[in-house]
């Protein structure tokens, strides 16, 4: 049972052929808990959340990642999603002439055994609860992959798909940013609605707004590629209270680390 | 390319039909004919030909001044390299008895008949698409609309017969829209046409159920030089459509089919072709359809196959306020040039068009874009849309775009928009984070980038083309 986890252990990586971003993360979020994973733009978040996904445009230097005790370093993308494991991206593209429900039932029958495909029936049915659950209109699942899609409805499509797909463990990167309070309520709701003992997630946040609906098991705090502090769900209010410098200083870190890559 | 002239001053051109486009397709038949024409293209071998199809005289006389026009016009000079096309090696009748009753379904190649199977193919439909001349699967349906056809005055033969039974309507319509002096090709097919449909429908009839060039399997439908004859009278309405999807044996290295269509006065034609030949073929054909008083002419032409395909779809808006459309998809792979397009004429007022096409270039494959937009003086207010978007797969792949626009009315709307895209990584990834191999994520991206053409075709079409590009995927990636 104790394996059953999401974690990240000494991650070193850059960016392929280039710079060195994470500079050993290590971070485990057991199945059944949320964790928030804050941390000042530039500090290797997004980067952490797509190498867990396998982006071939960055490359492990050091360390491991882990589901469930077994290391996907060497899984495809498409691989680690099958093993359980969900990205909500940051910035999700658009794939044009893709229509939601298409793509989504070939997701699905991705993971399934060839000749056990997803009944028709079965599949509507289940668009359809995501789709009520994140209180949108039926035809958005008609619509292209987010061609046109505004910047909210992205998000939405991200939480959207998680709900279909239902992932074991699910990494949230900044799925709140660019919306208004009803749809972040929507989107929570979301989540929490795939809270349970065989769900894990990683929710990247900005903002404790985002916690007052989905309330963390743990808040980690990632500062020039490394996870520098972890703590309760107070944690967060202290740090929207406070900003990051007392962390910084705390770990004897300068606030140009983070945006080194920017200068 | 300076030597590339506009598409006007040469005929549409010809076409090779190539029937599939990925190595793992092609194959090759024994050779068994009992009899063949002596090779090349001579006067004695369209006497004969002639001879042998029982032709009236008229018909003799014609084939021989077509020779004498492809003789003293001599190949074009533009486009696709044709310089391993060599006539002398080439069958320019085979009789179709002969065609087909030798060939056996066990001398079809295990991987072929395994290309079919995955493609879902039926079997009596496998054997006709390999050239082994099955009964076609649903003949029975076939005679139950034909009858219903019948009492509505439709008519629709191969086109021997069609010259056979109907020689008024057909002498009356007959090389009218493509006459042999048009193109080099043209005037080739024009010596030895074999096979190709008929297609008469009367004024005011129409005709919901598609009506399927499969259906005339028994008259070589798609034949080397077929020439295809389709007449909507005025008011009438309805739907052709020819070829497949699935890989076409065929063991000839050349074709060159002429496709005319006369839409008269307030008529509504669509032909909807897709090729899928194999690689050795060159696949020279001239489709052209002339529009009478707001009519309407749409084309859906997609060319999957071959070594070499010169396609353009021409639409000659010759009525006040007739409509021309062209959907056209090219899926160029190693080794194959696709040259494909459209040409639309507005030589009346209140004309409108609009041509959408969508190349693919994977490996070492080229597709290329050549189009013409003519609005002629006096069209006022013509309005035309052209757009052509490519997507290139690799890094060698190439595509290129020969739009030409010729405006001699200042009243005209003509709009061009061209895009060129690559495989995009990001997507590709973010497909894959979803639990899609990569191949399954490249080939859904090349479906939603022909979507927009795709979802025109009717729902058995676009099922076959979206396997087909799914095992074009396959083993693409490194
Ligand atoms: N593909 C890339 N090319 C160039 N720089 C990159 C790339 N990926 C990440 N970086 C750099 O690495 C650093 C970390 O970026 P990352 O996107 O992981 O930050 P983040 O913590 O998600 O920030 P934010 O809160 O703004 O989303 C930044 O300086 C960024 O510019
Ligand atoms: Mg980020």
């Amino acid at each position: 049972m104790s394996d059953n986890r999401l974690e990240i252990r000494n991650l070193h990586a850059r960016i392929a052929g280039g710079e060195t971003i994470l500079k050993g993360v290590d971070l485990i979020v057991p199945s059944g808990e949320v964790h928030a994973l804050m941390g000042p733009n530039g500090s290797g978040k997004s980067t952490l959340a797509k190498l867990m996904a396998g982006d071939p445009s960055y490359e492990v230097l050091d360390g491991d990642i882990l589901i469930d005790g077994e290391s996907v370093l060497e899984l495809e993308p498409d691989e680690r999603a099958r093993a359980g494991l969900y990205l909500a991206f940051q910035y999700p593209v658009e794939v044009p002439g893709v229509s939601i429900a298409n793509f989504l039932r070939l997701a699905l029958n991705a993971r399934r055994e060839e000749g056990d495909e997803v009944g028709v029936m079965e599949f509507y049915a289940k668009l359809q609860r995501a789709v009520k659950a994140l209180d949108w209109d039926e035809s958005i699942i008609e619509r292209n992959l987010h061609e046109g899609f505004s910047g909210g409805e992205k998000k939405r499509s991200e939480v959207l798909q998680l709900l279909v797909l239902e992932p074991r463990y699910a990494i949230l990167d900044e799925s709140d940013s660019g919306l208004d309070v009803d749809a972040l309520k929507v989107v929570a709701n979301g989540v929490n609605a795939a809270r349970g003992p065989n769900f894990g997630a990683l929710v990247i946040t900005h903002y404790q707004r985002l916690l007052n609906y989905i309330v963390p098991d743990m808040v980690h705090v990632m500062s020039s590629g490394r996870v520098i502090e972890s703590g309760p769900k107070e944690l967060a209010m202290d740090l929207d209270a406070k900003g990051y410098d007392w962390i910084r200083e705390k770990h004897g870190i300068t606030a140009s680390g983070d945006a080194v890559a920017h200068a | 390319m300076s030597d590339l002239r506009p598409i006007n001053d040469h005929p549409d051109a010809a076409k090779l039909e190539g029937l599939d486009h990925t190595r793992q397709y092609d194959f090759q038949l024994a050779e068994n004919y009992s009899y063949k024409s002596e090779r090349g293209l001579n006067k004695r071998v369209i006497e004969k030909l002639s001879y042998m199809k029982n032709e009236p005289e008229w018909m003799l006389k014609f084939r021989l001044r077509a020779f004498e026009i492809a003789e003293k016009k001599g190949r074009p000079k533009w486009g696709p390299d044709l310089s391993h096309l060599n006539f002398d090696e080439i069958f320019f009748y085979i009789r179709p008895q002969d065609r087909k009753g030798t060939n056996s379904w066990d001398d079809v190649p295990e991987e072929v008949r395994e290309t079919y199977k995955r493609l879902g193919i039926p079997e009596a439909e496998q054997k006709m698409l390999a050239g082994v001349g099955a009964q076609y699967e649903s003949e029975m349906v076939y005679h139950s609309l034909k009858e219903e056809w019948e009492k509505q005055g439709v008519i629709f033969l191969d086109t021997e017969t069609g010259l056979q039974e109907h020689p008024e309507i057909f002498k009356e319509h007959f090389a009218t829209v493509v006459p042999p002096e048009d193109n080099y090709f043209a005037a080739v097919n024009s010596a030895v046409w074999s096979g190709g449909s008929f297609v008469y429908v009367p004024a005011g009839v129409e005709i919901s159920v598609p009506l399927q060039a499969y259906f005339l399997i028994n008259a070589q439908s798609m034949g080397q030089f077929e020439r295809t004859l389709i007449i909507g009278e005025p008011g009438s309405k309805f739907h052709y459509i020819e070829g497949c999807t699935a890989p076409t044996y065929n063991s000839d290295s050349f074709h060159s089919g002429v496709i005319e269509i006369i839409v008269k006065d307030r008529a509504n034609v669509r032909y909807s072709t897709i090729q899928n030949w194999s690689h050795n073929v060159y696949n020279l054909v001239t489709q052209r359809a002339i529009v009478g008083e707001r009519a309407s002419m749409g084309w859906l032409d997609g060319n999957l196959g071959s070594k070499v395909t010169m396609k353009y779809p021409s639409t000659y808006l010759l009525g006040e306020g007739a409509h021309g459309e062209v959907l056209s998809i090219a899926f160029a792979t190693d080794g194959q040039h696709q040259d494909a397009g459209a040409k639309v004429i507005h030589a009346a007022p209140n004309t409108t068009s609009s041509v959408v096409s969508k190349s693919i270039s994977k490996g070492t494959g080229r597709s290329s874009y050549r189009g013409l937009v003519q609005i002629h003086e006096g069209a006022t207010n013509a309005r035309s849309n052209v757009e052509c978007d490519a997507l290139l797969l690799d890094e060698h792949a190439m595509t290129d775009t020969y739009p030409y626009i010729e405006i001699n009315e200042k009243t005209a709307h003509v709009g061009h928009e061209a895009t060129v895209s690559k495989l995009n990584d990001e997507q590709i990834f973010y497909l894959m984070s979803r639990g899609l191999p990569e191949d399954a994520a490249m080939a859904l991206i090349v479906r939603g980038f022909l979507d927009p053409v795709a979802k025109e075709l009717p729902l058995e079409y676009a099922v076959e083309l979206n396997r087909l590009i799914e095992l074009e995927m396959e083993g693409s990636v490194g």
